[in-house]
């Protein structure tokens, strides 16, 4: 492998955004094709970081900081991959259920999963069960996010999984679900296909989603 | 007594320590020096914008029942169903750390100092509890000069939302308070706005009073049993 994509790793891992960027960039310079730059660089930094984090050698502070110096990288590879028709692993619709207010959690999941490759279409927080559908449905979405803090905000996600069910993308669209209250026993409760305790968590649960 | 508490940023700034243990850093655990600066920098931060503010407000048990019963979904049972009843006194607050905490979060998380933002969220809401704190240390010493408080007298503070006490009581608790004129809104979901506020009833009473086990069917809900460490606090007091 090229050294400029182990440098470009390392740099990610060490959440260097500027070292990053510049890293990215001559990559790009010295004919990298995009799809290596991106797998073989940026998300195989991410990765490493991800294993770091579950295995506990690093915090939460430290996959932030890798997120953002991935971020600068994608800033240079996105218009290449939407120019050279390069599809990202998948899209995700993803927000904070209707009633509640709380994001913090659902912007930490977003920030994971971009990270990893994934688009994210964020629709924010105290959003209608109609519009994850919708969403999902007009971006044929890989899987739908729904973050609930409140136990009184939670059922909204059952509201949601039923609406899928009726617009016939429940099955196709997965539905993974997350936020202090909830449990995996919840989350099979009410049809979600995944719980999810946190970032690291739901990209996991997301890649093993993957159409192949 | 009905008092608005403005409350000096400096007594409720939180420690490092309980920074990084809201950001999942285990105690003990001695974090590189760039995630001990973040901390320390969300911190200067906290103690730049907050403003923590609060209303105190001494009730009757009949005024509480009310706030209480809110919109009637509480839970069947709860600590609160068996501890008010012996209650000595009782008052209702709200407290908030303010808005320009909750919107330097936001604009660091659109900037992608995300790192950061996450941190100042942790700091802003450790700094939301001490500040709650601080409102019932308040109203110990307001109990303290009335001759209401002696070394058996334990406080105790509980919110809508928890133990099995439904947020929809934030309605009735807001009736009374009117948390609108130091700037705090609520919505329709009953969640406060600045979204760092904490509202609740103070207990006083017998320190026996408060022993409850956390056994109650929605507890298996909750992650932190944190009340057993609350219950234990009240004995020290």
């Amino acid at each position: 492998m090229d050294m400029i994509l182990t440098e470009l790793s390392e740099s990610l891992r060490a959440g260097d955004a500027p070292k990053v960027a510049e890293l990215t960039q001559q990559a790009i310079s010295k004919g990298i094709a995009t799809k290596t730059i991106l797998d073989d660089g940026l998300i195989a930094g991410m990765t490493i970081v991800g294993d770091r984090f579950k295995a506990h050698e690093i915090f939460l502070p430290d996959v932030l900081l890798a997120a953002k110096a991935m971020y600068a990288g994608m800033d240079l590879l996105k218009p290449l991959m939407i120019k050279e028709g390069i599809p990202t692993i998948g899209k995700v619709v993803i927000g904070t259920v209707q009633g509640d207010l709380h994001d913090i959690g659902k912007n930490l999941v977003g920030i994971m999963l971009k990270g990893a490759g994934f688009e994210v279409i964020d629709l924010g927080k105290d959003v209608a069960p109609e519009r994850f559908v919708e969403e999902a449905k007009r971006a044929d979405a890989l899987a739908i996010g729904m973050s609930a803090l409140l136990t009184t905000t939670m059922p909204t996600m059952k509201k949601v999984i039923e609406l899928a069910r009726e617009q016939g993308i429940y099955g196709k669209t997965k539905i993974i679900v997350g936020g202090a209250p909830l449990s995996s026993e919840y989350a099979a409760e009410i049809g979600a296909d995944a719980y999810c305790f946190d970032g690291v968590n739901a990209v996991e649960r997301m890649k093993s989603f993957v159409r192949a | 007594m009905r008092q608005e508490l403005r409350i000096p940023v400096g007594d409720v700034v939180p420690p490092v320590v309980a920074v990084l243990k809201a950001q999942a850093i285990p105690e003990g655990v001695t974090p590189d020096e760039r995630i001990s600066r973040l901390a320390e920098e969300a911190i200067a931060t906290y103690r730049t914008l907050a403003d923590p503010v609060g209303i105190l407000m001494d009730v009757s048990r009949d005024e509480f029942e009310t706030v209480y019963r809110g919109e009637g979904r509480n839970a069947d049972e709860t600590p609160l169903d068996r501890i008010r009843p012996s209650a000595d006194s009782l008052a209702l607050f709200v407290v908030t750390i303010g808005e320009k905490m909750c919107e330097e979060i936001t604009r660091l998380f659109d900037v992608r100092e995300f790192a950061p933002g996450s941190m100042l969220d942790a700091a802003a809401s450790e700094g939301a509890e001490l500040a709650a704190q601080a409102v019932e240390l308040s109203y110990r010493q307001h109990l303290h000069e009335r001759g209401r408080l002696d070394s058996d007298t334990g406080t105790l503070q509980f919110s809508p939302g928890y133990c099995g006490w439904h947020i929809s009581a934030q309605r009735k608790l807001f009736d009374i308070l009117h948390p609108e004129e130091i700037g705090i809104t609520l919505n329709p979901s009953f969640l406060m706005h600045p979204l760092k506020s904490i509202s609740g009833v103070i207990i006083a009473g017998p320190k026996e009073i408060f022993a409850f086990d956390d056994d109650f069917p929605f507890c298996a809900e909750c992650r932190t049993h944190s009340c057993q460490d609350r219950l234990s606090a009240v004995l020290r007091q």
